[in-house]
């Protein structure tokens, strides 16, 4: 445990914080996404900030930009998305894929 | 119902395959049981405790905080199947003589088993997390519970099944390669771990360097397919990895080969005389 802490601490120091390139905002409501589209310029890094609208929680997860991230009611959520090749990427909430989907094209 | 049923199998698989592995290497040591019960247990109450605070955890370290305690408990289980399978060069060869010397060399077994009874608890906790949400939700949302819980059971119970095949398969193996397969398997499994920490340690930001992908074998086979996820967990498959993952999985790889080779040509001599 104690070597746990100290692994938190001294990754803490080594966090930057959020880049300031711009952070795209997508919020999950009704376990759907909006937009469910996104467009993102090509080998760039990008920030996506995903805001849970609904009481439960979602797990954001894409295995083409390879994210996984749960995302409690009410909450938001900072994904940073390293350079993408031009191509459509596939997201979706692992809770409710049914509903719960959308893309982002870079380009 | 299918849909509970598929989530909480995949996590229960993923979980129970590591579980399953940790059995298969343990066998004949001494009150594993209770070590691998232990992890399971405090595996479990931790899924609970991460899931209960994991708006906190989320919101911690500019919201770094998932992908940092993933990355903390995944380099925690690397270096306990490290220390493994070293402890195991060392002694392997002895246990397995004893192994029918039913409690032999109890005290001997022992730290081995603390070892990778973190292992398990680990494991459990990563991929119990995401069940015990997934399974709020499904209560507070409050429509269709009944099935949706039958599922989630469903799911459990199939996921057990699995992993308790793949521990008996992994027993029918000859007495004598026993150690070495699970030895093989252990090892590719930290060196997965690795790779993964990594990753979260990118998603975190926290690591800006070799981040471009290597490769791209999705085509081949898909991370989201069920063999693909059991690639992943048992040995780090990973359709599209960074540079760096792939550095951490090789440098894990060589760091316990090195390391085993050191311990039994330390151990070599004082068997020989």
């Amino acid at each position: 445990m104690r070597t746990l802490i100290g692994l938190f601490a001294l990754l803490a120091v080594f966090a930057p914080a959020a880049n300031a390139a711009e952070e795209i905002a997508i919020t999950i409501k009704d376990h759907k996404f909006s937009p469910d589209e996104i467009h993102v310029p090509a080998k760039q890094a990008v920030t996506l900030r995903v805001t849970n609208a609904d009481a439960t929680p979602e797990e954001f997860e894409s295995h083409d930009f390879d994210v996984e991230k749960v995302i409690i009611g009410g909450q938001s959520a900072v994904i940073r998305l390293q350079p993408l090749d031009a191509g459509p990427y596939r997201f979706y909430g692992e809770y409710h894929e049914d509903t719960a989907q959308g893309v982002i094209v870079a380009e | 119902m299918l849909g509970a049923l598929i989530i909480v199998f995949r996590e229960v698989v993923e979980a129970g395959l590591v579980v399953g592995i940790v059995l298969a290497a343990t066998r004949g040591i001494a009150g594993r049981s209770w070590w691998v019960s232990l992890g399971i247990l405090c595996g479990v109450l931790g899924a609970g405790v991460v899931a209960a605070f994991a708006g906190a955890i989320s919101n911690a370290f500019a919201g770094s905080g998932q992908e940092l305690l993933n990355a903390a408990v995944l380099i925690i289980a690397v270096v306990s199947l490290t220390g493994h399978n070293v402890w195991m060069a060392e002694h392997g060869r002895e246990l397995a003589a004893n192994m029918r010397k039913v409690g032999s060399e109890v005290s001997e077994g022992q730290k081995p088993l603390a070892v990778l009874a973190i292992v398990v608890f680990v494991a459990v906790m990563r991929e119990g997390s995401e069940v015990v949400l997934f399974l709020y939700g499904i209560v507070v949302a409050g429509t269709d519970t009944a099935s949706l819980l039958t599922g989630g059971l469903l799911g459990l119970a199939a996921g057990g099944a699995l992993s308790a095949l793949s521990y008996y398969g992994l027993l029918a193996l000859p007495m004598r390669y026993i150690f070495s397969v699970t030895g093989a398997l252990l090892t590719l499994l930290a060196a997965g771990m690795a790779a993964q920490a990594v990753h979260f340690l990118q998603m975190a930001g926290v690591i800006n360097v070799f981040q471009n992908k290597l490769w791209d074998t999705s085509w081949l086979l898909s991370d989201s397919s069920i063999l693909g996820r059991m690639l992943h967990v048992l040995v780090g498959y990973d359709d599209r990895p960074t540079e760096l993952q792939v550095i951490a999985y090789a440098a894990t790889l060589a760091i316990i080969l090195v390391l085993i080779r050191m311990a039994r040509s330390e151990r070599q001599p004082r068997t020989a005389s």
